[in-house]
């Protein structure tokens, strides 16, 4: 187990090098002058030397990148150029609401996506399974964002069961709070849900299939004894790694449905750092979040290696 | 799809198989749907998509305007036709890119299987497989400037790794064949092998690998239209036609409708239709039902 764990924890070190030199080249080095990039084309030449002054841009990249990674290292980010605010800060503010919401998606979608996959599996090619299987295709094929304005126009504009958009802050209380990420939740989840549900039944028919199954009805257990005691729990692994996976994509896919419902999380600074030139929020959220996805992806590889000893060996 | 090595009765089988299942029918029919609105928009939509005509602004569907008129009087229905191009062009040389680096990098993989090339070729596809794609795709293209161009080369980088690992992953088993075998004896080359007896059998995987990303560039493609990030006016975007359309939702809400159900029935038709034709030329799959 051990040569596995330190196999992956250098190429989990080697993706964040590479991570980080990517968004390093591409927001400090391909725009040319990263400071008359941020300023646009009306600053005066005394503003932009101002500015490269006050971020050290004057250094070469390598000395940069060096300083930006140690600066991480360190938990400092630089000041935000438009906020005038250390990142950490902003950071920290909007992380409050980004984390809870990706969390709050991925329970909704497994939520979801496990009976159904488990009902689907179970009643193989039934009418029950047909839908479900049609359902699904459809949920696969629906933009999350998209699905997020239907369900401001059903929820909050004709029935006004929620606000369209916004966030009360956690100050308003759990419930409020909880009630304002509802939607947008449920807009992140549904794609997911879909994928997974279609996980969980191929997973499912896949090990009904297998021997020890067999032997558990010939044993005289039901067909419905034989999923539940022995074929579910086998089923499970490849789903439990898309669970991880999907944590990632829900990082990720929230910098879009954040906008679209007017959260201040990460997604919306980062959207906000775009539209305002700031490459220091933009850099740094960008990174933390690519962090974020990388992380979860060697967890996910370790948790599998542990529930299923075979791929240990297969990959060291 | 001429230079398959297949035996004409097997042919024959695969369009009966086709025409049976109804997943590959039902996905044919939408994507050509979308295929000739998108070609018919070159020479004919009800209206001309950059007139402006404020007078008609936020009209209802009708006779006149089938899906009705945006925020500037424009027609939906025509801006739909020429968003299909737009969406198409976009994810098919996406796609595109996708497959003439990816391809020849896992052939090349494949070919010299265990040897350093092969180790780096991978090893680099593993680190662009971990980044998130749409994160990295909305910074390039905020930083090189928001354009069709731009959008497309953000999407078609995180499909080169896609077709590379499927290409060595496949392209390993058939270098065990023994077709390959007499090939070497013969004398042919590794290259050489690699493009006469490998990349043909491979056809099959890389068309329905292709139709999934087709499908997945079209939802990126209006994921960052919908940023403000793809293609720029005057010519209108399916994401940005959903952009415009949030503040809009509470007085006219099909501006949000149509632009959003053109992007779900190309993505389903897409879908679809890449299910079936894995069915179909996989007969394994097809003596099971």
């Amino acid at each position: 187990m051990l040569p596995f764990v330190i196999k992956r924890l250098v190429s989990l070190t080697l993706s964040l090098v590479a991570a980080s030199l990517v968004i390093f080249f591409v927001i400090e080095v391909v725009p040319g002058d990263p400071a008359s990039f941020m300023l646009g084309l009306n600053a005066s030449p005394e503003t932009v030397a101002a500015l490269r002054d006050s971020l050290g841009l004057n250094a070469s990249a390598p000395i940069r990148y060096w300083q930006w990674i140690t600066g991480l290292l360190q938990g400092e980010f630089g000041i935000s150029y438009t906020y005038k605010v250390p990142v950490r800060d902003l950071i920290l503010d909007r992380i409050w609401i980004s984390m809870p919401l990706a969390v709050y998606a991925l329970i909704l979608s497994t939520v979801i996506a496990f009976p159904v996959g488990v009902l689907a599996a179970s009643r193989r090619n039934s009418p029950t399974d047909v839908s479900i299987m049609g359902v699904t295709q459809l949920g696969i094929a629906v933009p999350n964002f998209w699905f997020g304005m239907l369900l401001v126009l059903l929820f909050a504009v004709t029935l006004g069961w929620f606000s369209a958009g916004g966030f009360p802050g956690w100050e308003a209380g759990f419930f409020a709070g909880m009630k304002a990420l509802t939607l947008p939740a449920v807009a992140l989840a549904l794609p997911q849900a879909s994928i997974l549900a279609r996980v969980m039944r191929s997973s499912l028919l896949d090990t009904l299939g297998e021997d020890f199954v067999r032997t558990a009805r010939a044993k005289g257990l039901t067909r419905r004894q034989a999923l539940w005691r022995h074929a579910l729990r086998n089923a499970l692994i490849p789903v439990l790694t898309i669970i991880g996976l999907q944590f990632s994509f829900l990082l990720a896919g929230a910098i879009i449905i954040e906008n679209v419902f007017f959260l201040p999380g990460l997604g919306r600074l980062v959207f906000q750092g775009i539209t305002q030139r700031d490459l220091i929020v933009v850099k740094s959220v960008i990174f933390l979040l690519v962090f974020a996805v990388i992380l979860v992806t060697f967890i996910v590889d370790i948790t599998y290696a542990i529930a299923d000893p075979r791929l240990r060996r297969a990959r060291s | 799809m001429s230079d398959l090595h297949v035996e004409p009765s097997l042919r024959a089988g695969m369009v009966y198989a086709a025409l049976r299942s109804p997943s590959f029918m039902i996905g044919l029919v939408l994507t050509l749907i979308f295929i000739a609105a998108a070609l018919i928009s070159f020479f004919w939509t009800p209206y001309d998509v950059t007139q402006l005509n404020i007078a008609d602004k936020l009209q209802q569907p009708s006779a006149a305007h089938w899906f009705g008129t945006d925020a500037f009087g424009r027609d939906i229905f025509s801006m739909i036709m020429v968003g299909a191009r737009v969406s198409i062009a976009v994810a098919l040389v996406a796609v595109g890119i996708g497959i003439v680096v990816g391809v020849p990098l896992g052939l090349l993989a494949a070919a010299r299987h265990g040897s350093l090339i092969d180790e780096i070729i991978m090893r680099t596809n593993d680190l662009v497989f971990a980044f998130p794609a749409l994160l990295m795709a909305i910074m390039i293209t905020a930083v090189f400037g928001p354009s069709a161009i731009n959008a497309i080369t953000a999407i078609g980088i995180f499909n080169i790794p896609v077709f590379a690992r499927l290409a060595r992953g496949a392209a390993l088993s058939l270098w065990q064949r023994d077709y390959v075998l007499a090939a070497r004896v013969a004398g042919k080359g590794r290259a050489r092998i690699s493009a006469e007896h490998i990349l043909p059998n491979l056809a099959n995987l890389l068309i329905v690998q292709g139709t999934i990303q087709f499908s997945l560039g079209i939802l990126a493609e209006a994921g960052l239209a919908f940023f403000g990030l793809g293609t720029q006016p005057p010519l209108p975007s399916w994401g940005r036609m959903l952009s415009e359309a949030q503040t809009l939702i509470y007085i006219a809400s099909y501006v949000a409708i149509f632009p959003g159900l053109a992007i779900v029935f190309t993505v389903l038709g897409l879908n679809l239709m890449g299910d079936g034709l894995r069915d179909i030329f996989d007969p394994k799959l097809r003596r099971a039902r």
